[in-house]
């Protein structure tokens, strides 16, 4: 009999890797392979030049302190200073930490005050990065805040007996069925100072006198990429909601009527109780999301620093100055920052389950 | 406490009429069920009465009071639902005391209720658990609770019993009737279950397509039912029914004749038949008798045994469309091919007319007019049935 079950449930396991394994391949070579290359780019100088050398610089793409990154010489294997106070052009050699003149390529005798040539430098120290990081997590704390709140109104209205609900429903999922790029792009124009219809239908209410650049005005363009972030991802979260709220017992809501309970205290009694764990997972599908956006930030206000996302600035830094080792850098500390967030919510989200009465 | 009155309710969803014209009136203290096949419109009588659903028309009371348009909560009664209906995030206690807490009931007020239901329904030792770590029939007990705590005028059960395994019915079965006793309550409670109805019920009303077809109690629908439909619902096995015809009447009795030649002569009130009518002839079968005897025998052999050791039950193929049930004693010899001859007495036969409706028995039974476990003639207060 035992040895009967134990044949079985080896069995068992063995199919069971049998059927994941195509899926744990494809991850590996789609995810895996990827993420460690991006990693181990990050510890290296590697550009997009055809003919430069790569070579392994350490933490440096991190934080750096030292000449500037972008005065290293492969030809002179050190950094090429033009050094003021001396009016002299050195080289400085990290590995003998030692400051050589360029033209006799002797140790240079004078002293050489360093604070004048070594400044921190790194991604941890670029202003535009944290910039960047600012911005990805006000969109993401903002935006999801909003589509919660939306998505769980427009979830309550979808959710009760009324005509044609079903239409609602489908016609709900139209900003989240068009692909970003299209509706963008669309909101791109929309939005455009010169002939975009927002502004054609404010200046028409009279909420606004003049034109507006929304895209383009330091203070309206975050918020306005959050407003279409909104429209876009409000149904995807009311239809997680939705599903939840089909999910509750009937009975229960007859209960409290039964019991008196106001429709409010029903809500925040029970419903939102019953709820929270779809409600969890909802929040973090979306605050992944968030915090890579880069599609929609990119088509309405490209490289601006004003809504520059993480995503973005990793991409400027790869592709438009072509520095990967660096780009990487930014790339897996977006990485680490999603993953330590998601660490974080699940384990807080664990406490609370458990501790929940 | 508190009687109800239904005064020609009637209920649609849209252009569907689901109830239609129920007259009914519940007295103070008493345990009545609503009966019937599945979707006759119990639960939707049950919700309508809860004021879970709109009356569409008629006029329902409580203690005297309209209540058509009131919220359930204000209408003093307690719902006990098929599923239980516990808040699953909250533990029994919480459970029982959250209409309570809402609305702003004193501390100490709700811990004495919430006590004294818990020690009448032996829910002590729960109150710190959640509904999904407790069995079917705590949770019920909870529920049950939960009515308790509200002290209602009424208390509405919508088959409280029905997600549970048999045994425990049984048990649960004799904890409401102990509870109906104890706390003096006015109750309406539904199921689908003949067997809940006639041990629970004081007055059992049977509802068929969303009209009542009888109001009365549970023996009085056995012996004196009033149509074919209140005749086959009620009683288990199934009353055997028999298209035949008249042949003879007089003022208190009828002749009819039985499949294989015989006549008997039922005594009813046979004036308003005459010779040749089309009739059903009723036999419930406890009352045929296996080798003959009684007032008339009629023949037939016998197509399946079914032995459940106290009783055995002959399906006999006896010159009727369908096959007769014939309750026999349990060390019945019977077996499959034999033929038998069925012994019919006449004082057991009921008679229903071409509408299906029952011709009225001469003798009203004895116990007929006796309410569940009180003294005779205590709840005799439906009128004898009409002929
Ligand atoms: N909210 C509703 N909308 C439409 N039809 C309903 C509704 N509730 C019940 N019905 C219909 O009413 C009939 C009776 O239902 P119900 O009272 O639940 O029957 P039961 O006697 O089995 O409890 C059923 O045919 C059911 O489909
Ligand atoms: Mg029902």
């Amino acid at each position: 009999m035992t040895v009967r079950a134990s044949k079985l449930t080896r069995q068992r396991v063995r199919a069971a890797w049998v059927f994941l394994a195509p899926m744990l391949i494809v991850l590996a070579l789609v995810a895996g392979w990827p993420l460690l290359s991006t990693f181990s780019y990050s510890f290296t100088d590697k550009t997009l030049t055809a003919d430069s050398e790569t070579r392994f610089v350490g933490v440096s793409n991190y934080v750096f302190y030292g000449p500037n990154l972008n005065d290293w010489d492969d030809e002179l294997d050190g950094y090429f200073i033009v050094y003021e106070p001396d009016d002299a052009l050195l080289v400085y050699r990290p590995d003998t930490d030692t400051f050589y003149d360029l033209d006799t390529d002797q140790p240079y005798a004078d002293n050489v005050d360093r604070s004048q040539i070594f400044e921190w430098q790194g991604l941890l120290v670029d202003g535009l990065w944290w910039k960047s990081v600012w911005n990805t997590t006000a969109f993401a704390v903002i935006s999801v805040a909003l589509e919660l709140i939306l998505g769980m109104a427009v979830a309550l209205i979808l959710n009760a007996n009324m005509p044609g609900r079903s239409v609602m429903r489908a016609a709900v999922l139209i900003p989240w069925a068009i692909p970003t790029i299209v509706s963008a792009q669309m909101w791109g124009w929309m939005l455009n100072d010169q002939y975009g219809v927002i502004n054609e239908v404010f200046l028409g209410l009279g909420f606004i006198e003049d034109r507006l650049a929304y895209t383009a005005n330091p203070l309206l363009a975050l918020p306005s990429v959050i407003a279409v972030d909104v429209w876009k991802t409000t149904p995807f979260m009311s239809l997680l909601i939705l599903a939840a709220l089909q999910l509750l017992p009937g009975e229960c809501y007859e209960a409290a009527r039964v019991d008196g309970v106001h429709p409010i205290k029903v809500f925040v009694k029970i419903t939102l109780p019953l709820i929270r764990p779809a409600l969890m997972v909802a929040v973090i599908f979306r605050s992944l999301d968030a915090l890579r956006i880069f599609d929609l930030i990119y088509v309405l206000t490209s490289n601006t620093r004003d809504t520059m996302s993480m995503s973005v600035y990793a991409r400027q830094q790869l592709v438009d100055f072509q520095n990967v080792g660096y780009g990487s850098a930014a790339s897996t500390t977006l990485f680490l920052i999603i993953t330590s967030f998601t660490v974080v919510y699940i384990a807080l989200g664990r406490v609370n389950f458990g501790g929940e009465r | 406490m508190a009687d109800v009155t239904l005064r020609n309710i009637h209920k649609s969803f849209g252009e569907l009429e689901i109830i239609k014209g129920v007259d009914l009136d519940v007295t103070d203290n008493e345990f009545v069920v609503f009966v019937g096949p599945s979707g006759c419109g119990k639960s939707t009588l049950l919700r309508l009465i809860a004021g879970l659903e709109d009356i569409t028309a008629g006029d329902l009371s409580i203690d005297g009071q309209v209540v058509n348009d009131l919220p359930p909560a204000q209408r003093g009664i307690a719902m006990v639902f098929q599923s239980y209906a516990l808040y699953p995030h909250m533990t029994v206690q919480e459970n029982m005391a959250f209409g309570l807490k809402l609305a702003k009931e004193s501390r100490q007020s709700i811990d004495q209720k919430v006590g004294d239901a818990a020690r009448i329904l032996q829910l002590e030792e729960l109150l710190k658990r959640k509904p999904k770590e407790l069995s079917g029939g705590q949770r019920q007990r909870v529920a049950i609770g939960r009515a308790i705590v509200r002290n209602p005028k009424v208390f509405l059960f919508d088959e409280p019993l029905s997600n549970l395994d048999a045994a425990l019915r049984v048990q649960m079965r004799i904890e409401i009737a102990r509870l109906h006793e104890d706390l003096n309550a006015t109750m309406i409670y539904v199921t689908h279950d003949q067997i809940e109805a006639m041990t629970l019920a004081d007055k059992i009303v049977v509802l068929n397509a969303g009209v009542v077809e009888q109001v009365g109690s549970p023996l009085e629908l056995y012996h004196h039912p009033h149509n074919l439909f209140v005749a086959g619902f009620i009683g288990s096995p199934k009353m055997n029914f028999m298209t035949t015809s008249v042949t003879g009447v007089s003022g208190d009795s009828a002749t009819v004749s039985l499949p294989g030649g015989a006549a008997i002569t039922v005594p009813v009130q046979g004036g308003r038949l005459k010779a040749g009518d089309d009739v059903t002839l009723g036999i419930r079968p406890e009352h045929m008798m296996e080798g003959g005897g009684g007032d008339a025998q009629m023949p037939g052999s016998v197509f399946v045994v079914e032995r459940l050791g106290g009783e055995t039950y002959l399906y006999v193929r006896g010159g009727t469309d369908d096959l007769i049930t014939l309750q026999a004693g349990g060390d019945s010899t019977a077996k499959s091919g034999d033929t038998v001859s069925i012994g019919i007495a006449a004082s057991t036969c009921h008679l229903f007319d071409a509408d299906g409706i029952a011709v009225s028995r001469i003798e009203r039974h004895p116990l007929a007019d006796v309410g569940r476990g009180k003294g005779p003639g205590s709840r005799a207060e439906t009128p004898a049935e009409a002929g």
